[in-house]
């Protein structure tokens, strides 16, 4: 049976310990300014935005899975390598929550963190608005999709971090891990995966594009499978994070 | 209060801790003696819940570690080997994130955290960086933490260590003032520290118990005290040639 309260004590408590980690240090505060300013650029010079003419934010969203790849990895990274480099882990394992807790605690502290990144990204919203008549309720909707979005990109980061110590080594693979993911639904990717396991397989991993699942968010359609297929990676994410940590109390590391 | 039950726990082909089986009644102070590697951080680690035994079970005021883990984690307070705390956090900050984890209420939180800020004596450094105190602060933190729930068993693996004699004498006092109401597990390697705080010794070596007794009757058991007798038990060749 879940321990419905453990769960929830492990939630409150790793949420706010990461928080607090998070705005302590310098690092919330780099991550969200660099964000800003690299989607910034690329949306301004190399989607050009302006020359469309056109009154929506599509060379903006465009720029999103390929961003996020890079920059939640770097916000997750420290979540688990950190916990067991610097000795911390004993304490919070030793502690009276249960893991999936800790897990969904930090993921939701990273997701917070992202969330903060996108809401300061408002005048692009603002921008399109002078510009000319936008389809709001379309942005909204992306705006959406691409947090749930985010929250995938974290969980792959923060299951990665479980299984190292080193955050470096977390970010690097996770970015790894990212970049087949977004890519998946490219020939280039798909025709590789397909050369190496056969034909179906390049579909199946075809079907886990986090780009394909964007897209039909992008053009302001509510689509709930893009949205299940992220929440749902995002708990598979999240189950092999708590299994990689269990790992490491059983003593297997 | 704390039973362990023929706890067992190999890392690969390293047996590092085997059939270890002893119980502690409230008031009795441990001290748990061994050569560095004999087993002790890994024997508190899995009386805390942080690591789990191979077979064997420990039961906390009743509570298996095994099958009720966090029902048996909120008995105790652990302070791992080295003290590791959270660098980015001031004390105050991190005191409450561990109440907040022992699930207490706002209020409870708030009382606990003055209560043990002042047994550690921490008070005038609660709101420093705990990356920027001294090593004597900073095993007082870790030692405040392990007091937020004010647990009935008390796990200190190596609280005095790299401390200066004052700060020493401070941990001691503390642990002598906590003694009649707790079960307390202090593992160390500074052998003139155990008549002056435990009333019960149990020393290990190789994973194994080798010896359960007074530090009085052990001392006795050789001309040269309790150093002769730690250094023969714990099968100290290197040390025994000199």
């Amino acid at each position: 049976m879940m321990d419905w309260q453990g769960t929830f004590t492990g939630i409150k408590a790793a949420w706010r310990r990461e928080i607090s980690a998070y705005f302590a240090t310098p690092l919330a505060y780099v991550f969200i300014a660099i964000f800003l300013l690299v989607l910034g650029v690329f949306t301004w010079d190399l989607s050009r935005f302006f020359d469309t003419g056109a009154a929506d934010l599509g060379p903006f969203f465009y720029w999103h899975p390929w961003l996020f790849m890079m920059f939640m990895p770097a916000l997750a990274m420290r979540l688990w390598a950190e916990e067991t480099n610097s000795g911390t882990a004993e304490l919070l394992l030793s502690l009276p929550v249960n893991l999936p807790g800790l897990v969904i605690g930090k993921l939701l502290a990273a997701w917070t963190v992202a969330a903060f990144a996108l809401i300061l990204t408002f005048p692009w919203w603002i921008t399109v608005n002078i510009l000319g008549p936008a389809d709001n309720a379309a942005i909204a909707l992306t705006y959406f999709v691409s947090l749930v979005m985010a929250g995938s990109y974290l969980a792959i980061g923060a299951a990665v971090s479980a299984l190292t110590r080193s955050a470096v080594l977390a970010f690097v693979i996770g970015v790894l891990v990212a970049f087949i993911l977004t890519a998946a639904g490219w020939p280039l990717v798909s025709g590789a995966i397909a050369d190496w396991l056969g034909p179906g397989a390049g579909d199946a991993a075809a079907q886990f594009s986090f780009l394909t699942h964007f897209e039909t968010a992008q053009r302001g359609v509510l689509d709930f499978r893009g949205v299940t297929f992220f929440l749902g990676f995002t708990a598979l994410c999240v189950a092999l994070n708590t299994l990689f940590v269990a790992q490491r109390r059983a003593g297997a590391q | 209060m704390l039973e362990l039950k023929n706890l067992n726990k190999a890392f690969g082909d390293n047996v590092a801790v085997s059939g270890l089986t002893f119980s502690l009644q409230k008031g009795e102070v441990l001290g748990f003696l061994g050569q560095n590697g004999a087993g002790k951080s890994t024997t508190m680690r899995m009386i805390s819940g942080a690591l789990e035994p191979d077979s064997g079970d420990a039961l906390l005021n009743g509570h298996s570690i095994i099958s009720a883990r966090r029902e048996a984690q909120s008995q105790i307070g652990y302070l791992p080997e080295g003290a590791p705390l959270y660098q980015d956090m001031t004390p105050l900050a991190f005191l409450r994130f561990i109440a907040d984890a022992h699930g207490l209420s706002r209020a409870q939180r708030n009382d606990s955290v003055d209560r043990v800020i002042a047994d550690a004596r921490i008070a005038n450094v609660a709101h420093q960086p705990i990356a920027s105190l001294s090593k004597g602060y900073r095993r007082r933190v870790g030692l405040a933490a392990a007091l937020v729930n004010d647990p009935p068993i008390l796990l200190l693996d190596e609280p005095t260590d790299g401390l200066d004699p004052i700060q020493k004498r401070a941990v001691r006092a503390l642990v002598a003032r906590m003694a009649p109401e707790k079960a307390i597990v202090i593992s160390t390697h500074t052998l003139e520290e155990v008549p002056a705080m435990c009333s019960r010794v149990l020393v290990i070596n190789n994973g194994l118990m080798v010896a359960d007794d007074t530090p009085e009757a052990l001392a006795k058991r050789k001309p040269g005290g309790l150093e002769e007798v730690f250094i023969s038990l714990a099968n100290g060749h290197d040390a025994g040639a000199k």
